[in-house]
C-alpha cells in the first residue's frame, strides 16, 4: 500500500505541475483531472475509500466537467497558447517559487519534526464513520455549509429565472 | 513446487474470473449491435440484416471486418491526443463500472464496500468521453452535440444518485452483495422502491445516450453529434461503449431492484447465473423496445423533465424512505 501511495502522490505532483506550465487550456484541464484522480488514489491507499470516491464524483465528475464545459465554449485557439507562453516567462516564476519553497520547508519541518504520523492504511474510514463524524461533532459546520449552499442556490435561481411578465 | 501457494492460486482464479467477465461483457456488447437491428426490424415490420449467414447471424463478423480494415482517419484539424483519448474513455469507464456488479454468489470482479459509489464515479468520468470527442473534433456539429450531451448527462446524474439512495437507506449498505442479500431476505426493491426504479431507469437510459434521450447524436439536426469525425476502430469503440452501457445499466437494475441472482420466490437457487442472465436480457430488450417505440422529445423538454419532474420525485421518495426507515427502528 505504501508503494501505491507514493506512486499516486508522484503522479499527482507531476500532473499538477503540468497544469500550471501547460499553454493549452484544455490539455491543462486534462492534467488537472489526472491530478484529482491521483489524489483520490492517495485517499484509497490511506484507507479512506469513501473520501476517495467522493473526490472522483464531486471534483472530477461534476466540477471539472463544468470547467471543461466553459473552456470549450470560449473558442480558444493558438493565439491563446501563444499568450500563455508569453505569460510564463522565467521572471514571473521568482516570487511564487520563493513563497512555495517557504511552505515546503515548513511542511518538511512539521513532517520530520513530529514522528507520530499515522501508518499508511492503518484503519478504514468508511461511509458510516464519515456520517457519524459529520452529524456528531461537526453538526454545526454541516448546517452552516448547507445554509451557504442554499443561499447559492437561491442566487443562481434569481440570476437564471425568466423575467416576470411586464 | 513451493511457489504454488493457496494464496497464489486464489489470486490467479480471481484474475481469470475477472477476465472471463470482461470478455463476456464485451462480446455481449458487440452481439447487441446485431440483436438490436434484428429486433428493431421485427418490431417495425421490416427485415433488418438477414443476408449474411442463416438469419443474418454472421452480420457481426462482416461489420467487424469492415471496421477493422477501414482507414482509421484522424482529421488534420483535430487535437490528436484528446481525439484518441475520447473513445478509450467511452469504452473503459463503463466497463470498469461493471467490476462492482455481483453476477452470482461466487462470481464477481470486486466486492467493494463502496460498490454503488464506484459506479457513480465511473459514470461521472464517462461524461468526458463525449465532451472531449466533441471538442477535439474541432467541428461545430460535434461541439454542439457534446455540449448537449454533457448538460444532459450532468442533469440526469444528479437524480440518478438520489434515486438509488432509497435503496441504500433501506439496505443500509453501499455494497452490492449486501443489497442483493437484503432483497432475498425481505422483498425485492421493485415494490418498496418503485419510484426509485422508475427514475433510475430513466436516468440510466439518459446516461447511456440511448433513444429517446439520444439528443447528443440526433441525426436530423446534428448529423451524428459528437462522433461525426470518427471512423474505423475509434468509432467502433464509441459504438461498443454504448452497448456496454446498456448491459451495465440492465445488470444494475437487476442487482438493485430485482434481487440479482435470486429467482422469484427463491425457486431453483442453483440456477443463479441463469436467473441473472435472463433478467438482464429482459431489460436489454426493454432498452431496444424503447428505441423502436418512442419518438425523440425536444431538447428543452428533456432538460425540463429532468429538473422539474424527476429530481423532486426522487427527493420525495428519499424523504419518505428515510421516514419509514426511522419509524421501523
Amino acid at each position: 500500500m505504501e508503494f501505491a501511495f507514493y506512486f499516486a502522490a508522484g503522479v499527482a505532483v507531476v500532473s499538477t505541475l503540468r497544469v500550471i506550465t501547460h499553454t493549452n487550456p484544455v490539455h491543462a484541464l486534462l492534467y488537472l483531472i489526472v491530478s484529482l484522480l491521483a489524489v483520490s488514489m492517495c485517499f484509497f491507499s490511506l484507507g479512506a475509500p469513501f473520501a476517495g470516491v467522493l473526490e472522483i464524483i464531486v471534483y472530477a465528475g461534476a466540477i471539472m466537467v463544468l470547467f471543461v464545459f466553459v473552456v470549450m465554449m470560449l473558442n480558444l485557439g493558438p493565439v491563446v497558447a501563444e499568450q500563455e507562453r508569453q505569460w510564463l516567462k522565467p521572471g514571473i516564476w521568482a516570487a511564487p517559487t520563493v513563497l512555495s519553497a517557504l511552505l515546503l520547508v515548513q511542511l518538511l519541518y512539521v513532517l520530520f519534526g513530529t514522528s507520530n504520523g499515522a501508518v499508511v492504511g492503518q484503519q478504514t474510514v468508511d461511509a458510516k464513520a464519515v456520517g457519524v463524524a459529520l452529524f456528531g461533532p461537526y453538526l454545526l459546520a454541516v448546517e452552516l455549509a448547507s445554509m451557504l449552499l442554499l443561499a447559492a442556490l437561491v442566487a443562481a435561481y434569481h440570476l437564471g429565472r425568466h423575467e416576470a411578465k411586464e | 513446487m513451493s511457489w504454488i501457494t493457496p494464496e497464489l492460486i486464489e489470486i490467479v482464479v480471481a484474475v481469470l474470473k475477472a477476465i472471463v467477465i470482461l470478455l463476456v461483457v464485451v462480446v455481449c456488447g458487440a452481439l447487441l449491435s446485431f440483436v438490436e437491428r434484428r429486433l428493431l426490424g421485427l418490431w417495425q415490420d421490416r427485415y433488418g440484416p438477414n443476408r449474411v449467414g442463416p438469419f443474418g447471424m454472421f452480420q457481426l463478423g462482416a461489420d467487424m471486418l469492415k471496421m477493422f480494415f477501414k482507414e482509421d482517419w484522424t482529421p488534420p484539424f483535430a487535437d490528436k491526443l484528446i481525439f484518441t483519448l475520447a473513445p478509450i474513455v467511452a469504452m473503459s469507464a463503463l466497463l470498469l463500472a461493471f467490476a462492482v456488479v455481483p453476477v452470482t454468489p461466487t462470481w464477481g470482479v470486486a466486492d467493494l464496500n463502496i460498490g454503488l459509489l464506484f459506479f457513480f464515479a465511473m459514470a461521472g468520468l464517462a461524461v468526458y468521453a463525449v465532451l472531449f470527442a466533441g471538442w477535439a473534433s474541432n467541428n461545430k456539429f460535434a461541439l454542439l452535440g457534446s455540449l448537449r450531451a454533457s448538460a444532459q448527462t450532468i442533469s440526469y446524474e444528479v437524480f440518478m444518485a438520489l434515486a438509488l439512495m432509497g435503496v441504500v437507506a433501506q439496505a443500509g449498505s453501499f455494497n452490492m452483495r449486501d443489497i442483493v442479500e437484503y432483497q432475498a431476505q425481505h422483498l425485492w426493491f421493485i415494490i418498496p422502491q418503485f419510484f426509485g426504479f422508475c427514475t433510475f431507469f430513466i436516468a440510466g437510459v439518459a446516461v447511456t445516450h440511448r433513444h429517446p434521450f439520444d439528443q447528443p447524436e440526433a441525426e436530423q439536426e446534428l448529423a451524428d453529434g459528437y462522433h461525426i469525425e470518427y471512423a474505423g476502430m475509434k468509432w467502433g469503440m464509441f459504438f461498443v461503449g454504448e452497448y456496454i452501457g446498456i448491459v451495465l445499466v440492465s445488470a444494475l437494475l437487476v442487482t438493485l431492484f430485482f434481487g440479482g441472482w435470486h429467482g422469484p420466490f427463491d425457486i431453483l437457487p442453483q440456477l443463479s447465473f441463469i436467473w441473472f442472465a435472463l433478467k438482464t436480457a429482459f431489460f436489454i430488450m426493454l432498452f431496444i423496445l424503447l428505441r423502436a417505440a418512442i419518438p425523440r422529445p425536444r431538447y428543452d423538454q428533456v432538460m425540463a423533465f429532468s429538473w422539474k419532474f424527476c429530481l423532486p420525485l426522487t427527493l420525495l421518495n428519499l424523504l419518505a424512505t428515510g421516514a419509514l426507515v426511522l419509524a421501523a427502528q
